[in-house]
């Protein structure tokens, strides 16, 4: 039976490690290839220390199986080892982990960086934000400047409005100004590895680049209320062309109301 | 006062045992009582209880996850009085099923079963003291746990069933502090606040208490270094109590301020939230994260390390082993509460906060991680080559060693700022802290109950059901906890009251169906503690003074010891951990009991010089 308990901690993880190595095969693992080079380089990082966490999971769980598993094959009479520890030991256990965490700690360092201090954003960020992505009970509003104009801060006549759907160019560094109306809410977009909260009172500047065109997820991580789970909108990404298109037609449905002349002149 | 001198104390009281105890009314023994036995035991049926409130929340939650909007087996009939739609869990009721869920686990549950159940029990009588220093206040600190119970309760029930408070437990501002915010912002979020406060209150009578004690009340010969690691925890925790829960109280009051008096602390200006008023501000909720964070991270400690302290010495006595490197158990807890006051920024990494602080909290909770990885080595090397006893007392050990490592390593990603770009608020998250706050603390608290369960009621609990509690629970346990780390690596934010409104989602129904199977079954293993723990104090097996053969003060009072704890005052010889020592080999015996002098002819081992 003690050997039973030993098995037993040596079984539970071994579980574990073929549930982790079957999961991408199950889709229970990330949702597609990362969106961004961004997150090409999150990935990276976040496989980087899965390695090295994965192999102390396997050292420790092996070293507490195999001390039981010894415990157990000995005899009931047998004195225990009279020991107080071993100041070698403790060295080699403080500095070997010491330096692998700082390690770890240095190496995300410039990701982290790029990814939020303003002055390491990308040159083609620096012109200005093609958006204004507010957040608000329980959707996504979001605010272009007028065609040819750049966004400000507050409001405009000629800016233009959607809700639950961002429109940008693919290939090239963009960056929209994060928002919120009232509560504090979340920009998640899991397939680009982006997040970012959207505090009240701040406005938040975040940045992205999609080599790829295509549809891409926008969710709320922030607990916002009862509908925090509804707030879904997507960024759809594609050329130049389309997102120039796509905002004629928006500054189209917007201003023109098909009896220009006569409503103008009543008013 | 007695207290600057314990022996002279302590000898008050054992003369003066036997009579003049015996007029104590049933009211003031058992109910008002100032011993801290009774209030030490108290405290940990209550928060038993408050377990299974906890747990039954927790199943709702799960509930919903694996089976959305479908009526709720059982709990829905109970849950539809109060609701028009019967038993389906609307999403304002969701998201006040896991606030609750939380705020009871932690400020219920775990706070007070850890500093409250067992730092009661065990400080007098592992330093050899008669009582705590301040028992009135003591007794206080229990007492004022009904209050927050009843203004929990009234959370609950104050703005009907659907509009209990649902900020999550974190209650960031602004949903937090507007009334309009949603539908648990209203009354029910100042009574949950009130509630947060009266908790704040009842921990910090308890950790003065405990310092005071662990400091002027020991017994002589019970030197710094001859502490059990229990007691080198909770000193460490009360410090920790007493320098982080003045921050959480005063962010608190400035909270209810902004609700009820119209400050504007955590409110910036021109926000219009439900089409209520626009706010007139200048505040900044930012603030109230830092504020609630530089509580609530060292709370985390809080939370863990008595449970790191009592599995320390539990470990030791199962293994008859002396702990692997005792000073550098003790160096590493302190070196956690202290990096635990600079670590508070990492779970605001996606908070907005200047990116530079972002880096100086990555490193610092980087090194954090250090401390932790010495204590779970040293308890390897303390099962190395010991005389393992394999009980349920060893088995929940283990179990918390095991489960800590997953915790542990989890945190390493979370730690790291990019990598938690994408896992900050996702299911990792959620997985990560129940490794940690459940899969450790919780086994740990298993593990004491069933240690010092003799020396509380005189009866040992049933092994056989024990372990039969651990398997299922520690099954149960990795089966729901286990895949949240896959949950959180494919996407899944917390708080969603219906993922699979996302179609990235859809496809994790499966599992989260497995995982509430899997909560279902280790919410039941909990009904064999509880009968164990009830049937036990009646009916179970006589037990000893010393019934496991351990060295502690505590085992060298009668089991459960009267008023006054110890026959004689105790003198300490020796560290807690000589087992199989030299000296108790003279004896002839694996354990020497910390009063026992030492045996003629033996050299005297001292655990300091090492």
């Amino acid at each position: 039976m003690k050997k039973f308990w030993a098995i037993f901690f040596w079984f539970w993880p071994v579980v574990a490690l073929v549930l982790c190595v079957m999961a991408p095969s199950q889709g229970w693992w990330f949702p597609g290839p990362p969106g961004t080079q961004m997150g090409e380089r999150i990935q990276g990082l976040f496989e980087l220390i899965l390695g090295i966490v994965t192999v102390t999971f396997i050292g420790t769980n092996f070293a507490l199986g195999w001390v039981l598993w010894q415990a157990a094959s000995k005899g009931d009479d047998k004195k225990a080892f009279y020991s107080h520890g071993s100041h070698s030991l403790e060295l080699i256990w403080t500095i070997v982990p010491a330096f692998v965490l700082l390690f770890i700690a240095l190496y995300q360092m410039d990701v982290w960086a790029e990814y939020r201090v303003q002055s390491f954003y990308p040159e083609e960020t620096k012109q200005g934000s093609v958006a204004e992505f507010m957040a608000r009970q329980f959707e996504w509003r979001v605010r272009y400047p007028a065609i040819g104009e750049t966004l400000k801060d507050e409001a405009q006549p000629g800016d233009l409005y959607m809700v639950n759907e961002l429109h940008v160019p693919a290939g090239r560094p963009v960056k929209i100004n994060l928002r919120t109306q009232d509560v504090q809410h979340a920009f998640f977009a899991p397939q680009l590895r982006l997040k970012q909260d959207a505090v009240p009172g701040l406005i938040i500047p975040v940045w992205f680049d999609v080599p790829k065109a295509g549809n891409y997820d926008v969710t709320c991580a922030e607990l916002c209320g009862w509908g925090h789970y509804k707030m879904k909108a997507r960024i759809v990404v594609e050329s130049q062309q389309a997102v120039d298109a796509y905002m004629r037609k928006l500054q189209e449905e917007q201003t023109e109301d098909g009896f220009v002349e006569e409503a103008a002149e009543e008013e | 006062m007695a207290t600057v001198s314990p022996a002279l104390h302590g000898h008050d009281h054992a003369d003066s045992h036997g009579h003049g105890h015996h007029e104590i009314g049933f009211i003031k023994k058992y109910v008002f009582s100032t011993d801290h036995k009774v209030i030490g035991i108290q405290f940990l049926v209550t928060t038993l209880l408050m377990l299974m409130v906890g747990g039954a929340l927790a199943l709702a939650v799960r509930w919903q996850l694996a089976f959305p909007w479908e009526n709720m087996p059982f709990l829905g009939d109970i849950f539809g009085l109060f609701r028009t739609e019967g038993g389906q869990i609307s999403p304002e009721f969701y998201t006040m099923l896991f606030t609750m869920h939380a705020s009871v686990m932690i400020f219920l549950v775990i706070i007070p079963v850890l500093a409250g159940a067992f730092g009661n029990f065990l400080i007098p009588l592992q330093i050899g003291a008669d009582d705590m220093a301040f028992p009135v206040l003591n007794m206080l600190s229990y007492w004022f746990m009904w209050p927050a119970i009843f203004c929990f309760g009234t959370s609950f029930f104050i703005g009907g069933a659907t509009a209990g408070p649902a900020g999550g437990w974190t209650s960031y501002p602004i949903l937090s502090a507007i009334m309009e915010a949603a539908p648990g912002s209203g009354d029910a979020q100042t009574w949950w606040l009130f509630g947060l406060t009266l908790v704040g209150v009842s921990s910090m009578m308890g950790s003065v208490n405990y310092m005071t004690t662990i400091i002027n009340m020991r017994a002589p010969g019970m030197t710094l270094f001859r502490m059990p690691l229990t007691i080198w925890s909770m000193f460490i925790t009360a410090i920790l109590q007493a320098f982080a829960l003045p921050v959480l109280t005063a962010a608190g009051f400035m909270l209810v301020t902004d609700r009820l008096l119209g400050t504007v602390f955590f409110v910036p200006s021109e926000i219009i939230v439900n089409n209520a008023e626009p706010t007139v501000g200048g505040g900044q909720p930012l603030l109230w994260q830092h504020l609630f964070w530089f509580y609530s991270h060292p709370a985390v400690y809080i939370m863990l390390l008595p449970a790191m302290g009592m599995v320390s010495d539990m470990l030791s006595c199962m293994c008859r082993k002396p702990v692997f490197g005792y000073k550098p158990m003790v160096y590493s807890m302190a070196a956690i509460a202290g990096l635990g006051f600079i670590v508070w920024g990492h779970h605001m990494f996606t908070s907005g906060m200047n990116p530079a602080l972002g880096m100086t909290f990555m490193t610092s909770t980087m090194m954090i991680a250090l401390p932790s990885a010495i204590k779970t080595f040293n308890w390897i090397g303390t099962i190395y080559d010991g005389n393992v006893k394999f009980n349920a007392v060893m088995l929940n050990c283990a179990g918390f060693v095991a489960l800590f490592i997953v915790g542990g390593l989890s945190g390493i990603f979370m730690a790291a700022v990019p990598v938690d770009i994408y896992f900050h608020d996702t299911y990792f998250i959620v997985a990560h802290f129940h490794y940690v706050l459940f899969g450790a603390t919780l086994f740990g608290v298993f593990a004491a109950i069933q240690f010092w369960f003799p020396k509380m009621f005189g009866r040992l609990m049933n092994d056989k059901v024990a372990k039969v509690h651990f398997v299922l629970t520690f099954a149960g346990m990795n089966g729901t906890f286990f895949p949240m780390h896959l949950l959180g690596i494919a996407g899944m934010p917390r708080r969603y009251a219906d993922p699979y409104f996302h179609t990235y989602l859809e496809h994790l129904l499966p599992m989260n169906q497995f995982m509430t199977f899997s909560a279902i079954l280790m919410g039941c293993a909990q009904f064999l503690l509880l009968g164990n723990f009830a049937y036990s104090i009646l009916f179970g097996e006589k037990a000893g003074r010393n019934p496991w053969n351990a060295n502690g003060l505590e085992w060298s009072a009668p089991s459960p010891p009267g008023h006054g704890n110890f026959d004689e005052p105790p003198v300490c010889y020796r560290g807690p951990y000589e087992y199989s020592s030299p000296e108790a080999e003279a004896l002839g015996q694996d354990f020497i009991l910390q009063t026992s002098p030492p045996p003629a002819g033996v050299k005297k081992a001292d655990p300091a010089h090492h």
